[in-house]
């Protein structure tokens, strides 16, 4: 059995942040386990420009952000083990994992930071109706075959769902020489970042439909067509609104979903709105010594978040291995209730003792609004009003909290955040 | 007199930009709620730029192929015929991430650069 201070679940953005950030906040013995043959994770196809553009001020292709980061890893001689899974993690941090090398092996940790990232929604998790021919693929799954592979895994293509890959993916596709025919997106807006629906769509001529759905889906062997159809408001498809495409490849992307069957199989608590473990201040979960990071915590649009959010949980689990025996359980903990729109918060709470001077507290708004505030309030004191243009789903709103507004708080301290009308 | 309507893309909150042009010369932009929205606007009707990436088939590596970028944005006009050209284009193992893999793309005065490494196929691990 081996022994390492912090084992980290995960060699991408999430997992290389948080290894560095332990490594320079102290720790010693630090491990990335990565199941896929090199590090970056999916930054390595997603070759498109717009990456660190608030971390390193300028626009960098996925493979040349995560560039930046795993160099630095290998520049520490931080250890990390390629094409190695990792099976199960005991609530006492007995890591399980197995590689061509080394066969199954044990790894006890004094600290566990999860980083696994998270996974595209599937058709079978969609229930689109129809056949089930060759030719459906995730947007994501197309993307490593394009970018990757090398090779294009159709030419007429039809794309369900507005997320930032799929729009990415409309442009990569047309560039390569397909023929993409629509985007439909069932909800009445789009789930990706404005810029991508105008580079990546408008820039090529490619519609996007808002409030529609696949119906159907057509062919044997290989897809030979779609049926859209127009939603209410109750996103029931409208009978008559039907509409083919003839198309050979419909790509899904239809969201994406935290990859947290490690995590439940050790029984981290999970908050069922991000599919995400709970956590606090210092982005630990409801097991001590074990941090969470990144997609798998919950989905970020931009990657130098997650990496600035994995850096605070490298820290966090380096201080954790430092204080040993020593640990000060001050067990304080204020919850963050979020409310009017906002849907969760990350951290979900706080404690005052614990948090960082400027604690920032990330969330996602359920709808679109327009010209209101966030707001949050502390035992029904509001201490943060600021407003906002615009809030929409696709975009990760945050708000700054202060060590100093919560050192006087009693024991039972309610935290709100809401978004309010001006 | 031209009108040109656009996405302004400063921000999450996507004004609706309507530009109006008299002989191709920008005299009114209007539905932007602030500065970025005609900066953007000005600049996407006079002189429209993007990068562009992509990637070239690779020769022995330990993947097919490579990705790619133009050094610079070049004007939009331009973007098939880079595409164009880098189809042809085939570079040998190994590649370094900086590496040019295609000199002055369709005549833009931009280099096309590798993103990543791609080692030799026997000393990668694939």
């Amino acid at each position: 059995m081996k022994q390492y201070d912090i084992v980290i679940v995960g060699g991408g953005p999430a997992g290389l942040a948080a290894a560095l950030e332990a490594k320079k906040s102290g720790a010693q013995s630090v491990i990335i386990l990565e199941r896929d043959g090199e590090l970056g994770g999916i930054l390595n196809q997603c070759i498109h420009n717009g990456f660190g553009l608030h971390t390193f001020k300028e626009e960098l292709t996925g493979p040349e952000y995560a560039a930046r980061f795993s160099e630095k890893v290998k520049e520490e001689k931080i250890e990390y083990l390629l094409n190695t899974m990792v099976l199960d993690i005991s609530s006492d941090k007995m890591v399980t994992a197995m590689n061509r090398e080394e066969g199954l092996f044990e790894i006890q940790a004094k600290a566990v930071v999860l980083a696994m990232g998270c996974r595209e929604r599937s058709r079978g998790a969609l229930n689109i109706p129809g056949y089930r021919p060759a030719g459906v693929f995730s947007a994501g799954t197309a993307q490593r075959l394009v970018n990757i592979e090398g090779y294009l895994p159709g030419r007429e293509v039809v794309i369900l769902g507005s997320g930032d890959i799929g729009l990415i993916m409309a442009r990569r596709m047309t560039l390569e020489g397909a023929k993409v025919k629509v985007v439909a997106e069932l909800m009445p807006y789009s789930g990706g970042l404005k810029r991508n629906i105008v580079q990546c769509l408008d820039d090529y001529g490619i519609p996007l439909k808002l409030s529609h759905t696949v119906v159907d889906i057509q062919g044997k062997d290989r897809v030979t067509g779609i049926t859209l159809a127009q939603v209410d408001e109750n996103r029931r498809p409208i009978p008559g609104t039907e509409e083919f495409y003839s198309c050979d490849t419909l790509l899904l992307s239809c969201g994406l979903i935290p990859e947290n069957e490690l995590s439940r199989g050790m029984g981290v608590e999970i908050n069922p709105v991000t599919s995400g473990p709970v956590v606090n201040e210092c982005l630990e979960t409801s097991i001590p010594g074990v941090f969470a990071c990144g997609n798998v915590l919950h989905v970020h649009d931009l990657v130098d978040f997650v990496s600035q959010e994995a850096a605070a949980a490298g820290r966090h689990a380096a201080e954790y291995v430092a204080a040993g025996e020593d640990k000060i359980f001050n067990e304080k903990k204020y919850v963050i209730v979020p409310k009017g729109g906002v849907r969760y918060t990350v951290p979900s709470s706080i404690n005052p003792a614990k948090m960082d001077d400027e604690q920032v507290i990330r969330f996602r708004v359920g709808d679109v609004y327009k010209n209101r505030y966030t707001s949050v309030y502390v035992n029904g004191e509001r201490i943060v009003h600021r407003k906002r243009p615009v809030m929409a789903p696709g975009e990760m709103e945050e708000v700054k909290l202060k060590k100093e507004q919560f050192m006087d708080c009693p024991e039972e301290t309610e935290i709100i955040v809401t978004i309010e009308e001006a | 007199m031209e009108k040109r309507e656009l996405i302004c893309i400063g921000c999450p909150m996507g004004c609706m930009v309507t530009v109006s042009l008299d002989d191709g010369k920008v005299c009114e932009v209007t539905g932007n709620t602030c500065k970025r929205g005609d900066v953007y606007a000005r600049k996407e009707v006079t002189n429209p730029t993007r990068i562009v990436t992509s990637s070239v088939r690779v020769n022995g590596g330990t993947y097919p192929v490579v990705p790619v970028k133009t050094r610079e944005d070049i004007p939009k006009g331009k973007i098939r015929d880079c595409m164009k050209a880098l189809k042809e284009v085939v570079v040998d193992a190994p590649v370094k991430i900086g590496d040019v893999v295609l000199k002055n793309v369709a005549d833009t005065g931009i280099d096309v650069i590798a993103t990543k490494d791609n080692e030799m196929h026997d000393v990668g691990r694939r």
